[in-house]
């Protein structure tokens, strides 16, 4: 994984980014980075400032909170939209459990960002309404 | 310094490279005693200052009259191009290049700042030994390392690479060939009264077209994203502000235009100009540029070889390798980075904003933590620790934030530690990562760093504390000065917690 139109042909098929044509998907390549994790590395911090929003490429990651893996991430899955979006430290550690690509926007760049791509904040909305219902369902659940 | 050092054979270090960052941890090795062999395929040390940036004026600066003495520790703020010295009068040398003509020397007088240190230090390199292969061996001993060489083979059991990044990248753009790589420019006068197409917008881009203004009779930029500048990113992410008269040109309509397209290919027209084929990123709609001459300011990558054969995971266009905290490859454990490549270890790039280990100025501190890190973990050199007084802490911690350095060169990257053990006291633990910190199990401790979140710089203190971890953000200061009475009560409220009021005694 390396350059502009690799990075675009890797998330052209992610659904966060299925609404978006090919320059726009160059646009992403260009405003992102790449970022490498080896395995057991934190690339979130529980309770640390100014973290980003990551896009997995390849790999797998788990959300750990206070000890406790909640959740595994894999390619096209993102994280740290949410405390970027809030202003507030991340909630959870995200732990690569084998060597981690993502690609990473700063945490001040992402308003601009959804702004310019109101697709993407839209799939993000919807994945986040997704998140929310599943965990309202589990919550019922559990009652 | 010639080339009958380090003839080939086995050492335990072999550095790869005579550019600064070779340079800086061959002195700090050898101020150790860690025997090692310092080899390069060029013909002196310097490595890309030899011959960039192409209009010989460098973007770091170096303030001779900076307010603080230029033997001192906290001079080395105000100077990016100095490398690093214990000894006092091995200090600061690039001030005595610096011609009065600007704060940013000239490349010419940088080089010989980069000669001088290896001169004065005793830094030595086997020049023209050009690296060629590499391969691993099993040994009795456990597994070396071989580098193949134009002078034979070195074995060691840590190689360490300080390579640069300076491999011209060109795009796979069709009829990418039909234009020239930044490192391949012209001199300026040759590119008089021709209309000028150059791919990229990042520094090397705007470096061209700011030298080239008097010359070309246009000049257009183009890339899929906005430029923006280091001021606009209050970082030195973005277009350096020794390179924004392209932007007033393109602002006032003077022959600049900055494009956001991607480019989709260059062809040849009867009349011998070029057309350069585009995608605007706005609407997605061709678009056309003819030119005269067209120049890929596309970048460089890590001229690595082989070592991805080894197994050396890289990332990005650049080819970085991927690093551990150290710079060691997070897929090769014995294979360690200095130089620009330690830009692979990116830490935590805290909002957005990274470290500066791709310029001398933030990795001269990483070859010597380094340095420290190999020394301790692999040759029984034990690093020192000094005791503090618990009442000093806080100060201790206030000074490191305003005046260290490190913390200001690398932020929110670098942090300066103190231990608080409850068997062997308070202990000054010098400069480490703050991935390392926060990552390491060492006990109870604090770091501290500098910070920036794009709108203001801070000092931040990190306490570790019976295996929870806390970060408190201390106040910005109109002048960056956190010595003052409001900080020492910010921080002494937290470490009263921590040591029962004894730290702001």
């Amino acid at each position: 994984m390396a350059t502009r139109d690799e990075i675009a042909d890797a998330i052209a098929g992610m659904a966060i980014f299925v609404d978006l044509a090919r320059p726009q998907l160059i646009g992403v390549a260009s405003r992102f980075e790449e970022a490498f994790f080896p395995a057991d590395s934190r690339v979130l911090r529980q309770g640390l400032t100014g973290s980003g929003f990551y896009v997995i490429l390849d790999g797998e990651a788990d959300v750990v909170a206070d000890g406790q893996k909640l959740a595994t991430l894999a390619k096209g899955d993102f994280f740290g939209e949410v405390s970027v979006l809030l202003g507030e430290p991340p909630t959870a550690d995200i732990v690569a459990t084998r060597p981690l690509r993502c690609i990473v926007l700063g945490g001040p760049a992402v308003e601009g960002f959804l702004v310019d791509h109101p697709r993407v904040m839209f799939r993000m909305l919807q994945a986040s309404a997704r998140r929310l219902r599943n965990a309202n369902r589990r919550l019922t659940a559990n009652q | 310094m010639g080339s009958e050092a380090y003839p080939p054979g086995e050492y335990p270090i072999v550095i790869v490279g005579s550019g600064p960052g070779a340079l800086q941890t061959s002195y700090f090795l050898g101020r150790l005693g860690i025997d090692h062999a310092v080899i390069s395929g060029d013909s002196g040390p310097g490595g890309m200052f030899r011959k960039w940036p192409f209009f010989q004026r460098l973007l770091s600066w170096t303030k001779p009259y900076a307010p603080a003495e230029r033997d001192s520790r906290e001079f080395e703020r105000w100077d990016w191009n100095s490398l690093l010295a214990l000894e006092p009068e091995l200090r600061g040398i690039a001030t005595e290049f610096m011609d009065g003509t600007s704060d940013f020397p000239s490349r010419p007088l940088m080089q010989s700042n980069l000669e001088a240190f290896a001169e004065r230090t005793g830094v030595t390199v086997r020049f023209g030994c050009r690296w060629e292969s590499t391969r691993r061996e099993e040994t009795p001993d456990g597994d070396r390392f071989v580098i193949v060489t134009s002078d034979g083979e070195y074995r060691c059991r840590f190689p360490i690479f300080a390579v640069g990044v300076a491999e011209p990248y060109r795009p796979a753009t069709p009829g990418i060939e039909l234009a020239v790589h930044y490192a391949d420019t012209r001199d300026a006068p040759s590119y008089a009264g021709k209309r000028l197409f150059i791919i990229g917008k990042q520094n090397s881009g705007f470096e061209l077209a700011t030298g080239l203004l008097q010359w070309a009779s246009r000049i257009a930029l183009s890339s899929p994203s906005p430029a923006k500048t280091s001021i606009e990113t209050r970082s030195l992410v973005g277009v350096r502000a020794r390179y924004v008269q392209p932007f007033e040109d393109s602002i006032l309509g003077g022959g600049v235009d900055i494009l956001s397209a991607s480019t989709k290919g260059i062809r040849r027209l009867e009349s011998g100009a070029f057309e350069v084929q585009l995608e605007r990123s706005d609407n997605a709609m061709p678009m056309t540029v003819e030119a005269d001459e067209v120049i890929a300011a596309t970048g460089f990558t890590c001229p690595l070889r082989d070592l991805p054969d080894l197994g050396v995971a890289t990332f990005g266009q650049s080819k970085l390798p991927a690093q551990t905290d150290f710079w060691e490859s997070a897929s090769v454990p014995g294979i360690f980075f200095a130089g620009t490549i330690t830009q692979g270890a990116a830490g935590l790039k805290k909002h957005g904003i990274p470290a500066n280990s791709g310029a001398l100025h933030g990795y001269r501190y990483n070859a010597r933590v380094l340095v420290r890190e190999l020394a301790r973990r692999h040759f029984g050199i034990a690093p020192e620790r000094p005791a503090l007084d618990i009442g000093d802490l806080r100060d201790h911690l206030l000074a490191e934030a305003t005046r260290a350095p490190e913390l200001w060169h690398q932020k929110a990257y670098l942090a300066s530690v103190v231990s608080l053990d409850p068997d062997e006291g308070v202990r000054d633990e010098g400069i480490m990562p703050l991935t390392h910190f926060l990552d390491a199990d060492m006990g109870d401790a604090v770091a501290m760093t500098v910070e920036s979140d794009g709108a203001s710089i801070f000092p931040v203190l990190y306490v570790r504390r019976g295996g929870n971890q806390e970060e408190h953000a201390l106040d910005p200061d109109p002048l960056h000065d956190f010595e003052g009475l409001p900080h020492r009560r910010a921080l002494a409220t937290i470490l009263d917690r921590l040591t029962a009021g004894a730290s702001a005694a």
